[in-house]
């Protein structure tokens, strides 16, 4: 999952050479596109407009195929996201264990619909694919933590952990 | 050359043609929405699937793309087709209820009501005007944008494009834009007005004028 | 270890290294895949190390980290070999024990044991364990044994010796064969026979070749491909580079989902080590024979597992698939003839070589021969990956060795095969596991994701659930299934909320049928299935929710109402307390109510109940 390794608040200055150097590593490759958005993702905490443009000149990929697969896949984000990342895993172990209920609770008392991110971009709060932990399914990942065996009655204290 | 069969009649087609070429060149009707001829073909629509027989099974596949072979039956209207054609047209309307290209091809096939939640779009992402402003006028300035529901139509940032060229071709392609119809009173119900006339050609000329498709001029007013 | 320059030198390597082991005096073994260190798995190996230095038995020991045992159900597990000693939800703090009691003093810490729930006695050996007793763990076993991120323990446990058979004794045409002897059949979910898929790309025109491993996984509540690639990469790379010898491929691509940072972390250390010493790349062993496999990551989307829109994925494009009228191998990747498979299918490769066609064929059914892995989760006891020959039971699968259902509740309903499968009811319980059987039932194999429902599980909610999944990760490209799906859902969820008429089964049906004839891909022929499955077995519980609005397993919130059990109420207050929208009243010691205008259903106040006084009607 997306290792965040610097969290930018203010609108990002362009940082031509970051990209550049990102870029190069992967050969300038079309076909590391996919990668390439991912390290700018892992930077930025999303793909901002000046970066892209700046991906499609330099690897020569039309800007519509950039745009694209930035809007397709689940892991880039064309806004900024939150410092923290609420995940509750929609797999369908946890379903079955009664994660709906959990994500509702979490919508309740963060006050807030999944998908939303805090108007002071303090946390985002979304569902994400199956994280593959069913064991210990429902589960609830903030940042890079795991907490299993979730309950609605278990995400009051959960919260107040990490605000 | 191969040799196959459409609807019972043996045909001739060139290697590395489309099922729905050869069909069309033949004069068999088989719909489509998101198929042009001077254009890739995408098959999205899936208006164009056919039942396919290739000696080992049959199955349904979309003509627009499925290459002639040697000995293939090719059903061009079985129950199964003409069921999915209906409903997958009553889905699009419920989608697009004003697009006249939508209603004509429905009232043809005999589409009376639509059961489902209607909505007010404008586009129903067939591609054409994508690919029409990529392969025939060199400029990709829109694209495909997000994933399943989410899917649009749209330029890089939903910004005014630098290479677009106003030529407007991407509006004369579209199916639904165009011929907005303003006819449809209540949600879901079609009137079928368009469909069901008498041609004024009969009249005028004691005979159809065309033998293929409609070609539209009854629906123009006569010149007072 | 240095590069290995010829199938010689392996050998003597391997020679050298099973000497080794054989002089070692045990080994303590710990599983820290990604499920193990969700449970600090790290922390216990941490502490390990540190004992073991401290007591000085770092000459009476050697540690070993591995992956995915299988019994996720209590990992972290600590296996010391070769007794097979096996200990289960370890924690840091039992470290020390387990160094200065079993290592130094042979003796058990009986605490970490595992209690046989039935009989109650304690289990002292892994092979005891009920959960491994009734498996056949030809690959997933492996992962006991291999420390992902070092070449050597693969190498002692038979590791690249079906390469090199293959290489300098077998010509292409011959591994073919032999794949197409085995009967084995694609592990991604289709069962396309493998061998037979193999000769295609051999023999589609042109000059270059891919071969592709499909690692994206997208099934939820299927984890064993990451089980598999995080814990012994090798097995798939060998397996890669035999296919690629036999196909004529000279690259190749390994692609992974983003959401397995530890699969891909642990696959790059594993290429890395292969190109070091010689086992990838230019002349492999000395053979002539050049080969190298790349990584490619997804970027978050369930579609890519189909295999266009993989291939389309990894040319950098938006996961589109296409029509398969002519198939991918013949031109697949930049289209080029690429062949692809599931990281199962490549990891039974080695295997298949290694033991001989022959004897692979005797394992499993008439048509589906070898084993399955399976990810047996949901409402059962031991949540764990399964692997078992094809033709074992299902009752013998979710009661044998998944240990039932928890809480004594009622067996409902199975799910295969993920969001393009369907569930499987009680009475067909005894149904062998089984390409065709399954798919007669409704079903299908698929990646082998199960995913166990009790009595307390409402399968028209499931129905709604997959069908919610797919409209969120259908590409959109195709009519039938973008607009289908969603429809579909609308119905399905206005039947959830009890608004739905008869009629509406019927449309739902209508649709259900066109959406799996008219889809361009595998991911909207299938999507209807979890809505066919469960109208065939439980049109019951849709009737229930049609016309009588009401939902019998008490999950639709529209259709339910919580009450208090007056006998079983003591007024504790514990669910007035918590309650998010206030809707219990009532006075200490006195019965409480709940007010059904205010309640949401949330069930807060039902965990918290100490006497299980709330009831759902």
């Amino acid at each position: 999952m997306a290792r965040r390794v610097m969290w930018n608040l203010a609108e990002s200055v362009p940082q031509y050479s970051k990209i550049d150097k990102i870029i190069e590593s992967y050969s300038c490759e079309e076909l590391a596109l996919i990668a390439i958005l991912q390290e700018i993702e892992n930077l930025y905490g999303y793909l901002p407009a000046w970066a892209l443009r700046h991906v499609s000149e330099k690897l020569s990929v039309p800007m519509t195929q950039v745009y694209g697969v930035a809007s397709f896949y689940d892991a880039f984000h064309l806004t900024p996201r939150g410092k923290n990342l609420i995940r509750v895993c929609l797999g369908t172990a946890c379903h079955v264990r009664g994660g709906q209920r959990v994500i509702e609770e979490l919508e309740r008392k963060l006050n807030m619909e999944v998908g939303e991110t805090a108007k002071d971009l303090s946390f985002t709060l979304e569902r994400v694919n199956c994280l593959g932990c069913c064991a210990l399914g429902p589960i609830v990942m903030i940042d890079e933590n795991y907490y299993g065996h979730m309950s609605p009655a278990k995400v009051g204290s959960l919260i107040k952990r990490f605000q | 050359m191969v040799t196959l069969t459409i609807n019972g009649t043996r045909v001739q087609a060139e290697e590395g043609s489309t099922v729905l070429e050869v069909a069309r060149f033949y004069g068999f009707d088989i719909p489509t929405i998101c198929y042009h001829d001077e254009l890739t073909p995408y098959g999205a629509c899936r208006l164009c699937m056919v039942e396919v027989d290739d000696g080992r099974r049959t199955r349904l596949v979309a003509s627009c793309l499925y290459p002639v072979k040697e000995g293939i039956k090719v059903r061009t209207h079985t129950e199964r087709v003409i069921n999915g054609r209906k409903l997958l047209l009553e889905l699009l309307l419920a989608r697009c209820p004003n697009s006249k290209t939508l209603q004509d091809l429905a009232s043809k096939m005999g589409l009376e009501k639509v059961r489902f939640k209607m909505e007010n779009e404008n586009c129903i992402l067939c591609g054409l005007c994508v690919r029409m402003c990529a392969e025939q006028m060199g400029s990709g300035a829109i694209g495909f944008v997000g994933r399943g529901q989410k899917r649009e139509v749209v330029t890089p940032f939903r910004e005014a494009s630098e290479i677009c060229r106003n030529c407007g071709a991407c509006m004369f392609i579209c199916p639904v834009v165009e011929l907005q119809c303003r006819g449809v009173k209540s949600p879901g119900e079609l009137c079928n007005s368009c469909l069901v006339f008498t041609p004024q050609c009969l009249e005028k000329y004691g005979n159809v004028m065309c033998t293929l498709e409609s070609c539209g001029a009854c629906v123009e007013k006569e010149e007072k | 270890m240095k590069k290995i320059r010829s199938r010689g030198h392996l050998e003597e390597i391997r020679r050298k290294l099973l000497e080794r082991k054989e002089s070692e005096k045990r080994c303590i073994t710990i599983s820290s895949g990604t499920c193990g260190r969700v449970r600090d798995s790290q922390k216990v190996v941490e502490a390990i190390y540190d004992s073991v230095k401290k007591h000085g038995a770092g000459d009476k020991v050697c540690v070993r980290v591995t992956g995915c045992h299988g019994f996720c159900q209590v990992a972290p597990i600590v296996v010391i070999y070769p007794d097979g000693i096996f200990y289960q939800r370890v924690k840091a703090k039992d470290a020390e024990d387990i160094i200065t009691k079993t290592i130094l003093n042979n003796r058990i810490v009986n605490r970490l044991l595992y209690v046989d729930p039935t009989t109650e006695e304690k289990i002292v050996y892994e092979k005891d364990v009920p959960f491994f007793r009734k498996q056949m763990r030809l690959l997933l076993g492996n992962n006991r044994f291999v420390d992902p991120t070092k070449l050597e323990d693969y190498i002692a446990v038979e590791g690249y010796k079906a390469l090199c058979k293959v290489l300098f004794e077998m010509k292409p045409e011959e591994v073919i064969e032999e794949i197409k002897k085995s009967g084995l059949r694609g592990r991604g979910g289709a069962g396309f026979p493998t061998g037979v898929k193999w000769e295609s790309c051999r023999k589609a025109e042109g000059d270059i070749r891919y071969v592709v491993c499909n690692a994206d996984e997208g099934d939820p509540g299927a984890y064993m491909d990451r089980s598999l690639l995080e814990g012994n990469p090798h097995s798939i790379i060998e397996g890669m580079i035999i296919g690629a010898y036999a196909i004529g491929a000279h690259d190749g691509y390994i692609y992974v989902r983003y959401e397995y940072p530890l699969a891909i972390e642990n696959t790059r250390i594993a290429l890395d080590q292969a190109r070091e010493y010689g086992l990838l790349g230019k002349n492999i062993l000395d053979s002539g024979f050049d080969f190298d496999i790349k990584i490619a990551m997804g970027g978050g989307a369930f579609v890519c597992g189909e295999s266009t829109a993989l291939m389309a994925s990894i040319e950098g494009k938006m996961g589109e698939p296409r029509a398969k009228y002519i198939h991918t191998v013949e031109r697949g990747l930049w289209n080029k003839p690429t062949n692809l498979n599931n990281v199962k299918t490549w990891a039974n490769v080695p295997l298949i070589i290694n033991n001989g066609a022959d004897w692979y064929s005797k394992i499993g059914t008439e048509k589906s021969k070898g084993t399955g892995i399976f990810s047996l989760v949901g409402k059962i006891n031991n949540t764990g990956l399964v692997e078992i020959p094809m033709g074992t039971p299902l009752r013998q699968i979710i009661y044998d060795i998944g240990g039932g259902i928890p809480g004594s509740k009622k067996f409902k309903a199975v799910q295969t095969g993920g969001p393009s499968g369907g569930c499987i009811p009680e009475k067909l319980l005894d149904l062998p596991v089984d390409f065709e059987k399954l798919t007669e039932a409704g079903s299908m194999m698929g990646s082998g994701g199960m995913i166990v429902m009790d009595e307390n599980t409402c399968m028209v909610d499931m129905a709604r659930y997959f069908l919610d999944f797919l409209a969120d990760e259908s590409c959109g490209k195709c009519f039938p299934c973008r607009e289908g799906i969603k429809r579909m859902l609308e119905i399905v969820v206005d039947i959830t909320k009890g608004r739905a008429k008869e009629e509406d089964l019927g449309l739902l049906q209508e649709l259900a049928e066109m959406v799996k004839d008219f889809s361009l891909c595998g991911l909207g022929k299938t999507a209807p299935n979890p809505v066919l499955s469960t109208l065939r077995y439980f049109r019951d519980e849709y009737g229930a929710h049609v016309r009588d609005k009401k939902c019998p397993a008490g999950i639709c919130k529209d259709l339910i109402e919580y009450f208090i059990l007056e006998d079983k109420c003591t007024g504790c207050g514990a669910c007035l307390k918590l309650c998010p929208q206030q809707a219990i009243q009532g006075e200490p010691k006195k019965l409480h109510i709940i007010d059904p205008t205010k309640c949401i259903r949330c069930g807060i106040c039902r965990d918290a109940c100490p006497y299980e006084s709330i009831m759902v009607k």
